[in-house]
C-alpha cells in the first residue's frame, strides 16, 4: 500500500509538472511534445531498478518500445480525425483509445511469437 | 513562427485543470505498477507509453480555445478542435522521442549506472522529439524563396 501511495504522488507529480511544461510553449504543434514527454517510465523505473533489479527495468523498456509505437498511431489518427472531420476532442480521444490497446498488444504478441 | 515561452499561460489554468493531471498522473502509474506485478514486465512495460493524460489535455486545449473565442464574441468550437489536432500531431512527433527513450533504456540498463542511462535517455527523448519537429516545420513551412527581379 505504501508503495503504491509512492507511485501515486510521484506519477501525479511529474506527469501534472510535464504537462504545465508543455502549457508554457508556443506553438502548440511543439508544446504538444510534452503530451509524449516520459514522464510515467521516469517516475517508476527509478522504483523498479530498485525494486526488481537492471535486467527487469530492461524488459519493461522493450515493451515500452512497442506501447510508444502504439501511441505514435494513436496520436496520428487522433490528430487526422480533428482535422479531418472536426469532432469533439475529448470523445475522439476516447473513442480512438482501442487504436493504442490494438497496436501495443498486436506488436507484443508479434514479438512474443518471433521470439519463441 | 519561432519556438516561443509564455509564462503568462500558467496564469490562466485553473487549479482544478492541474488536479485532474496529476490524478490522472498519479493513476496511470499505479496501474502500471500493478499490471506489471500481475502480467509481468512484457505487458507492464507497454503502460510505461500508456496516453495517460492525452484526452484530458486534447480536451482542455479544445475547450482553452473556444473560450478565447467567445470573449470576442465569436465560437471557437471549430477552432478548438483544430487547435487539439495540431497538439496532437506535435504529440505524434513527441512519440519518436518516447521510442527513442526507450531504446536507449532498453539497450543501456543492463551495462551501466541507472543515473547516468536516465540522462542518456531523456537527452535521446529531447534531441528526437525537437529535431524531427524542426525537420518537419521546415518541410511544412519553408522559407519563403526570394526571386530575382528581371
Amino acid at each position: 500500500m505504501h508503495d503504491l501511495l509512492i507511485r501515486f504522488l510521484i506519477g501525479g507529480t511529474v506527469v501534472s509538472s510535464f504537462a504545465l511544461l508543455g502549457e508554457i510553449f508556443q506553438p502548440k504543434s511543439f508544446a504538444g511534445l510534452f503530451g509524449a514527454a516520459p514522464s510515467i517510465a521516469l517516475a517508476t523505473l527509478g522504483l523498479t531498478i530498485a525494486r526488481h533489479g537492471h535486467a527487469y527495468a530492461a524488459l519493461e523498456a522493450r515493451s515500452m518500445v512497442l506501447g510508444a509505437m502504439a501511441f505514435f498511431c494513436y496520436a496520428s489518427a487522433v490528430s487526422w480525425v480533428l482535422l479531418r472531420y472536426k469532432t469533439h476532442a475529448l470523445v475522439t480521444t476516447l473513442a480512438l483509445m482501442p487504436v493504442w490497446f490494438g497496436v501495443a498488444f498486436g506488436l507484443q504478441a508479434l514479438l512474443a511469437r518471433w521470439a519463441a | 513562427m519561432m519556438v516561443e515561452i509564455k509564462l503568462d499561460a500558467l496564469k490562466e489554468i485553473k487549479p482544478h485543470e492541474i488536479a485532474v493531471r496529476f490524478l490522472f498522473g498519479g493513476a496511470c502509474t499505479v496501474m502500471a505498477g500493478l499490471i506489471a506485478k500481475q502480467w509481468g514486465p512484457a505487458i507492464g512495460g507497454l503502460f510505461l507509453a500508456f496516453p495517460a493524460i492525452f484526452p484530458a489535455t486534447a480536451s482542455l486545449i479544445a475547450k482553452h480555445e473556444k473560450e478565447e473565442k467567445a470573449e470576442i464574441g465569436l465560437d471557437g468550437t471549430e477552432r478548438g478542435r483544430l487547435a487539439a489536432s495540431v497538439d496532437a500531431a506535435g504529440t505524434s512527433i513527441g512519440c519518436i522521442g518516447l521510442i527513442g527513450f526507450a531504446l536507449v533504456v532498453w539497450r543501456e540498463l543492463p551495462l551501466q549506472h541507472a543515473e547516468w542511462v536516465l540522462v542518456e535517455s531523456l537527452l535521446a527523448w529531447v534531441a528526437l522529439a525537437v529535431g524531427f519537429w524542426l525537420y518537419r516545420k521546415r518541410r511544412m513551412d519553408p522559407e519563403p524563396v526570394a526571386l530575382p527581379k528581371l
